[in-house]
């Protein structure tokens, strides 16, 4: 067993309105980032934990944002980063 | 007729929905802790308005794991008759009770205003006591109440008439200048498919009395008691 390290990116699905995301885009117009098209606020998540290799600690990870970690209705996420703790 | 009203911790309308059973119906109310096993006999399940674990990750996210609420998801599984209120809807939605979730309002403010619900079906086992397109004015609290579903859940919903409430103006149509959270259709509250888990964000139960400001919650509950004939 080690300790890895796994960061988990939740965003709101692309489609679904999100305000937060939408007031930042503004925010960001009003500073003069005329570039800025889209902004979607979502959550960083960075879970510790033991596992025989690093393959199976991101699997465990997936496994925990399918039952807990998203929402599959409203959110996607992506597996940020993977390292030995 | 027994309700039980389950406590999470950062339950907050649990007390009105308390309240609103014995006070007002004159029915016997249990408390149903979050970490209890059993309904302690419940016919009703009450799942109350609040921020239960503080909404910490989605709003019913995390209460939807409490042990209670695997007595919950069965008793709604044997057709039981279950009343998620608010927060108690977002975690109805989370434990797959009912279809859609409920995100961030569109103004990004929270709400807190009395507001008119129109009731679009009056053939549940919830609202039997209201007349059809009824207007209602129930109060609303919350940050997290636009009702969000892919469109192919809400057209199945609104064929099925599992579409119960529906925010509206005071000529009672829907609009989204009086969709006070940016609701997909103007959805306040739904049924399951079975039509014995009913989600609501307006709450009913703080409509109890007319001292209050409405009482128009009240015949949802006696829908709920003439439905079984009592």
């Amino acid at each position: 067993m080690s300790r890895y390290r796994v960061a988990v990116h939740i965003v709101p699905r692309r489609g679904l309105l999100d305000p937060q995301g939408k007031a930042v885009a503004d925010a960001l117009h009003s500073l003069g980032f005329a570039g800025v098209r889209d902004v979607r606020v979502g959550r960083h998540l960075v879970i510790d934990a033991d596992a025989p290799e690093a393959q199976s600690a991101e699997r465990v990870v997936r496994d925990m944002c399918a039952k807990l970690l998203a929402n599959p209705v409203t959110e996607d996420f992506e597996i940020a980063h993977v390292e030995q703790a | 007729m027994k309700f039980g009203i389950v406590k999470f911790p950062g339950s907050n309308s649990d007390e009105d929905a308390f309240l609103a059973v014995e006070e007002v119906l004159g029915q016997e109310g249990v408390w149903l802790w979050h970490k209890d096993h059993d309904l302690r006999g419940a016919d009703v399940i009450i799942l109350p308005g609040g921020f239960s674990y503080g909404d910490y990750l989605r709003a019913g996210a995390i209460a939807r794991f409490s042990p209670i609420m695997r007595e919950v998801v069965a008793h709604a599984d044997r057709g039981g008759p279950v009343i998620g209120i608010c927060n108690g809807f977002q975690i109805a939605c989370e434990a797959g009770l009912l279809p859609g979730a409920l995100l961030r309002n569109q103004s990004l403010q929270f709400v807190s205003e009395l507001c008119r619900v129109r009731v679009d079906n009056t053939e549940t086992r919830f609202t039997n006591e209201y007349t059809p397109g009824q207007i209602l004015r129930l109060p609303i609290a919350h940050g997290e109440g636009r009702y969000v579903a892919d469109d192919a859940t809400l057209d199945r919903l609104e064929q099925n008439g599992q579409v119960v409430f529906r925010y509206v103006n005071a000529t009672g149509e829907v609009d989204p200048a009086h969709d006070p959270n940016g609701s997909s259709r103007g959805i306040a509250g739904i049924v399951n498919d079975r039509g014995n888990v009913l989600g609501l964000m307006p709450h009913p139960e703080r409509a109890a009395e007319s001292v209050v400001g409405s009482a128009d919650g009240v015949p949802l509950f006696e829908s709920v008691l003439a439905h079984v004939g009592v």
